[in-house]
């Protein structure tokens, strides 16, 4: 009997380097899983955002200091796609690994082999991607949205680029299939859909949009490869093809996309803000259908991003109005937010300070998006800073403080251990302050005509970015203190108490902090 | 010690603002989008303002509320939370509200678009055709045709660690060898397509930017009401040197353009004539 106890665990602690790294590539666990999606996130979050410091070191003034323009829009091309597939969503996937099976009271995710296969894909995508930097010709520098027929001029790294892009939304795609039948299936007992946390209802909408998206995407780049590689001209006028044709592609995948990066902040935000204004979630219902229109309106609004292409008028007017449509469910978010704080009894650990750091700024990014969904208005704001600045604001301090929220509160039950809430304080602090140096400046470099994904500028614009860089820099900065403070809680600190938050509700508190290998072996009794 | 440590700091603050007030462009720094001299450019910053305004004032509402919350409702404070968890008339007039705002604001917006996209009755076409990278304009009823490309001042500072400081370029990046001539208070339609990758034309003063598609002739018009020179930059990534194809129009007298279109006429086609 003790042999069977000792296999159990044998994947937990095992001696020596081999099994301690077999261990990691052939685990099934969710926890173990989840882990690696996050630790990889945060190591995609440096390598991009070293690319982001590379541009604005480049823009810190005018004039060539750096770079060669060509591997300036290599940077700005592969900043996004490493932070948007590499980054972010791999980080969510994180949270949703470790805490879904929890929050529903299951033993584990509902396809473990497909779960580690899904994790697994992911270094050797990004790997493929990064190591096109070099090959003849650089990495990919057409954008992340790779739009032709520019994308067909670049190098030996389209292929690359391409079947790294079809790797990644391979391992998107499994990922939320993995997630929507864990979720369908394998909740306890008594926890019907609407009794469901919110962070499971924001993932279980997000992965529906990932089936939805992902596989156009893969599409869109199939073509583009054909068109390079096999003598189709799908996008290729000479030819008979259409440029605009892949936009509408691209962007039928590409404003999802928002919403996919988005909506589990959203339920990150929506677990938080009650559990330190220690009173239930304000509109429960009315949350969970405002996601649900959002997700529906995030599939009729794409051609808002190309209202310069030439559109008919009928066509501009229509997306136009569904544009508008989307600020009313986020602003019935934002409403029920802030109503859950009112008449709370508020405590400001660092997880609450950067949910109400979301909730200030991704409100900014909010606004800023209707701004660009009037249509007049926005063919002087499109392609400039302006909404450089607008996306930057709904996915910096809007899904990446999410993503900071669900960190330092759940912390203390994937370690064990209390972090450090001194140094979490001025993490907040210092991103905070430094985010908003960084991207509102870039509002008014936008309104004052400066395009985006340019190397250098004319000296009007000299004093904003300069301010801007040094913002930049001094975020890059602060993210260190994150690393460190992980690091040490992991290593050490005050042992948290299976519930170390004192108005947090949920199945993830019943369990001892860390939480064991394996729980809700039986599923837990909802009431 | 402590006491260096502050000065120190003060003094690093100090010459870093000192950098920015010295720099040549303080004078000109611009925070809000230009009103331009057409009609059309005139209605988009009202709409710009419009709209910048509803969202300040929506926000000033719920900032404010975020901030009472905070400031108020806090447990040090001794305060009890309370047990409520939804409330279904306010729900339905904060989802309701929003949407009357939206149609206020969708109206006027709608109602420019329609201006904007009334390319009739213009009295000059220019082709404008997107380079990788330079902008080609052709008067296709006068016989006037000409390339327009990064001045060469700009061009030999533009270039990696050149030594030449911007700052001592005119118009540094904004400057061409030939720029686009159009009289004043006349409907120009542009006709603009590309020859290679996408590109788009983008002059803010006339709040007028357009992509330029391969395969496609996209149309756009302005009518500018005041002499002078304007200037914009290709906004749709173009590759490599996306960053160095400007775009300046002089606006001139009727008479100063016909005597412009005069001198720049193709001989072949005054041997037409």
């Amino acid at each position: 009997m003790s042999t069977t106890a000792i296999d159990v665990h044998a994947g937990h602690h095992p001696k020596g380097v081999l099994p301690w790294i077999m261990r990691w590539i052939t685990t099934t666990n969710h926890k173990d899983i989840g882990t690696l999606y996050l630790t990889f996130g945060l190591l995609m979050f440096f390598i991009g955002g070293v690319m982001a410091l590379v541009i604005r070191a480049e823009l810190f003034q005018p004039g060539l200091q750096f770079v060669e323009p060509h591997f300036f829009n290599q940077m700005t091309t592969v900043h996004a796609l490493i932070m948007i597939f590499g980054g972010i969503m791999p980080a969510f996937a994180g949270f949703a690994n470790w805490m879904i099976p929890m929050m529903i009271g299951a033993p584990d995710m509902a396809l473990p082999r497909l779960n580690n296969w899904s994790f697994w894909l992911l270094p050797f995508a990004t790997a493929l991607l990064l190591i096109t930097f070099f090959m003849p010709g650089g990495a990919s520098a057409s954008g992340w949205t790779m739009y032709p027929p520019l994308s067909l001029q670049t190098g030996a790294a389209l292929p690359f680029s391409i079947f790294a892009i079809h790797l990644l939304g391979l391992s998107s795609i499994m990922a939320s299939i993995n997630i929507i039948v864990t979720v369908l299936n394998m909740r306890a007992p008594g926890m019907s859909l609407m009794k469901m946390p919110m962070f499971v209802w924001t993932w279980l909408i997000t992965a529906y949009l990932m089936l939805l998206a992902m596989p156009v995407l893969a599409g869109a780049v199939t073509m583009l490869l054909t068109d390079q590689f096999f003598g189709t001209s799908f996008f290729t006028a000479s030819g008979g093809g259409d440029p605009v044709m892949y936009q509408h592609i691209f962007w039928f995948f590409g404003h999802p996309e928002v919403y996919i990066i988005i909506l589990p902040a959203f339920g990150i935000v929506s677990q938080v803000i009650p559990a330190f204004s220690r009173k239930p979630l304000f509109g429960y219902a009315a949350m969970v259908y405002a996601t649900a229109a959002i997700a529906f309106l995030s599939l009729i609004v794409w051609a808002h991003h190309m209202f310069t292409v030439g559109m008919p008028l009928a066509g501009q007017l229509f997306f136009m109005l569904t544009t508008m449509l989307i600020a009313i469910p986020t602003g019935v978010k934002v409403f029920n937010w802030t109503a859950t704080m009112w008449r709370g009894s508020m405590t400001f650990e660092t997880p609450m300070l950067f949910a109400i750091g979301f909730l200030f700024m991704f409100t900014i990014g909010g606004f800023s998006g209707l701004m660009v969904a009037i249509v007049p208005a926005d063919f002087q704001y499109h392609d400039s800073y302006f909404v450089v600045a607008h996306f930057h604001y709904v996915l910096v301090p809007g899904a990446l403080f999410g993503a900071f929220a669900g960190a330092y509160y759940w912390l203390p039950k994937w370690t064990g251990h209390m972090y450090d809430e001194r140094l979490g304080k001025l993490h907040f602090w210092l991103s905070t302050i430094f985010v908003n140096i960084t991207f509102f400046p870039q509002h008014f470099l936008g309104l004052a005509g400066m395009p985006r994904r340019i190397p250098d500028y004319a000296v009007q614009f000299a004093d904003f970015n300069m301010i801007s860089s040094i913002g930049a820099f001094g975020f890059g900065l602060a993210q260190l203190i994150f690393v460190w403070l992980v690091i040490k809680a992991v290593r050490g600190g005050p042992q948290a108490p299976a519930k170390p938050w004192e108005g947090a509700e949920g199945l993830e508190w019943t369990v001892p902090s860390p939480a064991p290998h394996h729980t809700f072996d039986t599923p837990p009794v909802i009431k | 010690m402590q006491m260096n440590r502050k000065v120190g700091a003060y003094a690093a603050a100090l010459s870093v603002l000192t950098a920015f007030m010295s720099s040549p462009a303080w004078s000109d720094w611009q925070l809000n989008m230009p009103q331009g001299v057409t009609t059309i450019s005139r209605e988009v910053y009202d709409l710009h303002m419009l709209i910048l305004w509803v969202c300040v004032i929506i926000g000033i509402g719920v900032f404010s509320a975020m901030i009472v919350a905070i400031v108020k409702f806090r447990k040090d404070a001794g305060v009890q939370a309370a047990k409520f968890s939804h409330n279904t008339l306010v729900e339905v007039v904060w989802t309701a509200i929003p949407a009357v705002i939206l149609i206020a604001l969708a109206v006027p917006a709608a109602e420019t678009l329609v201006r904007m996209e009334d390319t009739t009755e213009s009295e000059l076409t220019v082709k404008v055709t997107g380079y990788q990278w330079l902008w080609h304009y052709d008067y296709i009823d006068d016989g006037v045709s000409f390339f327009s490309i990064l001045d060469r001042e700009s061009n030999a500072a533009r270039r990696l660690r050149s030594g030449i400081d911007p700052a001592t370029v005119e118009n540094y990046l904004l400057e061409v060898d030939n720029p686009l001539v159009v009289p004043v208070d006349t409907k120009v339609r542009l006709l603009i397509t590309s020859a290679d990758v996408l590109h788009a034309w983008w002059v803010p003063a006339f709040a007028v930017k357009k992509d330029a598609i391969p395969g496609y002739i996209n149309e756009a018009w302005f009518h500018a009401t005041e002499v002078g020179t304007y200037r914009g930059q290709c906004a749709e990534l173009c590759g490599r040197d996306h960053g160095y194809m400007p775009i300046v129009v002089n606006v001139v007298s009727r008479e100063e353009f016909d005597d412009w279109l005069a001198e720049n006429r193709r001989p072949a086609v005054t041997q037409a004539d």
